[in-house]
């Protein structure tokens, strides 16, 4: 019931019925102009041979008067033919010609007149249409003379139907095959709105079929399921940074509070307290900064944050951030040694791209250490060009990142048992990651034989937009 | 100084009124943009501390429109929005620094006081000096004592900008931004590493300690305890 009405509403069925009305008109005029011109042609000749017949009549009375005139008609009337004759005298009685049975009404007339007649053919009289012109003679005489023209009227009938014929046919055809394509097309457009309904309602992982004709549904759909192979990243994203918040921001809360409690039930010198509350602080901070980076996170990865595009030399980048980490190095026991190519000119973001660089750097000087050695090899930090992209790496010659870690450890909070004893928020690597993403490049974790290489390819000219870049990631 | 307070949540406004008076500065409040901006176009504060969403009237179109009659009062910004980004409309609105929630408040008065003094004359001195330690921004030399101390180059614009707010807490990362132009949180505190290269030249060799460790807070330049 609602079926049918759903079916008249579609834009293909509304379309067909255009074009029919359209194509309908079209073929009328089309049949009209032919009908005209066909039409006004025979009675131009009918014309044409009637206006002969009067020649020729007119000579024969002019050269031997009534009695000439009427027997050459009733000579005339005996051929077969379509021509029609009437001669009468002034009371209108019958003296020659093969017309009978008129209106006698036709008397009243002069000139040319279409009128129908009465035609015996065995026992049954026939009613004809005929086109003839009406004269007045001398001494009250009448003559009639004219041709049958039933067949033109009969050729009229047979344009006619065929008309009305071709137009409903045409009718019929082009809405039956409008709603056949129609439904065809609705059932899939419905097959695509049952998806999303189902999508709506909360199952992510249902996609649109695609048929593989490879048409505009196809394509449509096909985009569709991109679009939603997007959303669904960005929905997981989305749980697990929750999951994250529960899991790392809830714990030291949970200590914080611990603490603050703690102190407040025992009866503590000021000083106690102070220090306490001094705890508190730093422990609040690093919350903080915990925060900071997984909403930097989830704006990279989302893509709202519009990286700024300033040409930046990659060389000048490294340099700096080199010069940050140096003494804290040092410090450490290790030196970072720098090798890099001169300009590296790309579009992209200092601060951000800085913060990667300087997160990796951090890792290495805090993980990057062999066991048990006192004073560690460089950690050596390149730059150098691979095919269109340039790439930085950061190496240590530390215990190294297993193959199997190597993936997990790019996710956000993910950190190794080796490095669990030491402070960090698990989210340098995901935030460099996410930084490399946003530029259109990629992070690669490598061997270093021994210890870790951590790789920022960048591509050396953007190409297209950021979004393009995480769509096609 | 007298600084005007433009934050429309009462508590953290009655707290930073209290902590600036604790500071010795003499703190006013407004509530909304509206009456905010009335109070400061008077023009007689030396330094505004502004939050960016505000009641009535939006934090950085206060600003806009002080900068439009030709206020020039430093203006600190507070925001919840920390991004780069939203740091970039704050200072192009007409700011002067930028702050993100939540902050620490000895961060916020080192750098409203950083502000209000960048308004005076020392930003063109060519000469810096602390007790004997002398910085030559010209040519580019720094001595203490009438001793050339060498420094790279990095080293010359840290102490170039502690001495530039000479008697004043400079925090990390007011160093930091200044000083290498990050503005990200590093992971480590690579401040401190630095800061102790600097006193290892200046203060090493000397009797009386120059470049001071503020706890808490961050560090300071000054000649005994002024």
């Amino acid at each position: 019931m609602s079926f049918l009405p759903k079916l008249f509403r579609t834009t293909t069925f509304r379309l067909s019925v255009l074009y029919l009305v359209l194509f309908g008109a079209a073929a009328a005029v089309a049949i009209a102009y032919i009908y005209w011109n066909t039409s006004g042609l025979i009675t131009r000749q009918l014309d044409g041979v009637i206006q002969a017949e009067i020649q020729g009549l007119a000579e024969q009375y002019r050269s031997g008067g009534m009695v000439q005139l009427t027997k050459t008609i009733a000579e005339r009337s005996q051929a077969p033919g379509d021509s029609l004759y009437l001669v009468t005298d002034r009371n209108g009685r019958y003296i020659a010609g093969n017309l009978t049975a008129i209106s006698p009404d036709l008397w009243n007339t002069v000139g040319q007149i279409e009128f129908v007649y009465g035609r015996k053919s065995g026992k049954d009289t026939q009613n004809r249409l005929a086109l003839a012109n009406v004269f007045r003679l001398r001494d009250g005489f009448r003559l009639i003379v004219g041709r049958d023209i039933e067949d033109r009227r009969a050729f009229e009938r047979v344009i006619l139907s065929a008309v009305l014929w071709g137009l409903g046919l045409m009718g019929i055809i082009g809405l039956g095959g409008g709603l056949l394509v129609s439904r065809n097309l609705l059932a899939r457009i419905d097959e695509v709105t049952a998806t999303s309904q189902t999508i709506m309602a909360g199952d992510l992982s249902e996609r649109i079929s695609v048929t593989g004709v490879d048409d505009e549904l196809d394509r449509l759909s096909e985009s569709l399921n991109v679009m939603l192979d997007r959303i669904e990243q960005l929905m997981t994203g989305l749980r697990e940074v929750s999951d994250n918040i529960a899991h790392d921001l809830k714990t030291p809360l949970n200590r914080l509070r611990n603490r603050v409690e703690d102190a407040l039930r025992a009866e503590s010198s000021a000083a106690a307290y102070r220090d306490v509350l001094e705890r508190t602080i730093e422990e609040a901070d690093d919350l903080i900064k915990t925060f900071n980076a997984l909403l930097s996170i989830a704006r990279l990865e989302a893509g709202t944050t519009e990286a700024a595009r300033d040409e930046i030399d990659l060389a000048v980048l490294v340099q700096d951030a080199a010069e940050l980490y140096e003494p804290l190095a040092e410090e450490s026991g290790t030196k970072l040694e720098t090798r890099l190519i001169q300009q590296a000119q790309i579009a992209g973001d200092r601060q951000l791209l800085g913060q990667a660089l300087a997160n990796l750097i951090d890792n290495a000087i805090k993980y990057g250490r062999g066991r048990g050695k006192e004073r560690a090899d460089p950690i050596v930090i390149g730059l150098h060009k691979s095919g269109e992209a340039f790439e930085i790496t950061v190496a240590d010659h530390g215990p190294g990142i297993a193959p199997k870690d190597r993936k997990r450890v790019l996710e956000r909070f993910v950190r190794l048992e080796t490095s669990r004893s030491r402070p960090g928020s698990g989210l340098g690597l995901s935030l460099a990651a996410a930084v490399a993403r946003l530029h259109g490049g990629e992070i690669r974790l490598q061997n270093n034989k021994p210890g870790l290489g951590v790789v920022i390819s960048l591509p050396a000219s953007r190409a297209g937009k950021t979004a393009k870049a995480l769509l096609e990631r | 100084m007298r600084i005007l307070v433009i934050e429309d949540e009462p508590e953290t406004a009655a707290y930073l009124k209290k902590a600036l008076g604790e500071s010795g500065h003499a703190a006013d409040h407004a509530g909304d943009g509206e009456t905010g901006f009335a109070m400061a176009s008077e023009g007689i504060y030396d330094a505004l501390i502004v939050d960016r969403m505000l009641p009535k009237r939006d934090g950085l179109s206060v600003i806009a429109a002080l900068r439009e009659q030709e206020i020039l009062t430093p203006v600190l910004i507070l925001s919840a929005l920390g991004d780069v980004d939203d740091r970039v409309k704050g200072l192009r609105a007409g700011g002067d620094d930028y702050l993100p929630k939540p902050y620490a408040f000895s961060e916020l008065l080192a750098r409203i006081e950083a502000l209000a003094r960048r308004t005076s004359p020392d930003e063109t001195q060519t000469r810096y000096v602390v007790g004997d330690l002398v910085l030559d921004r010209l040519k580019r030399e720094v001595t203490r004592a009438d001793e050339s101390i060498p420094l790279q180059p990095r080293e010359f614009r840290l102490l170039e900008y502690l001495m530039r707010h000479a008697g004043q807490v400079v925090t990390r990362t007011m160093l930091l931004e200044h000083v290498w132009d990050y503005h990200f949180d590093p992971q480590t505190n690579v401040i401190d590493v630095h800061i102790s290269r600097l006193r290892g030249k200046i203060d090493k060799n000397f009797d009386k300690p120059l470049l001071h460790t503020v706890r808490g807070a961050g560090y300071a330049i000054r000649d005994g305890r002024g």
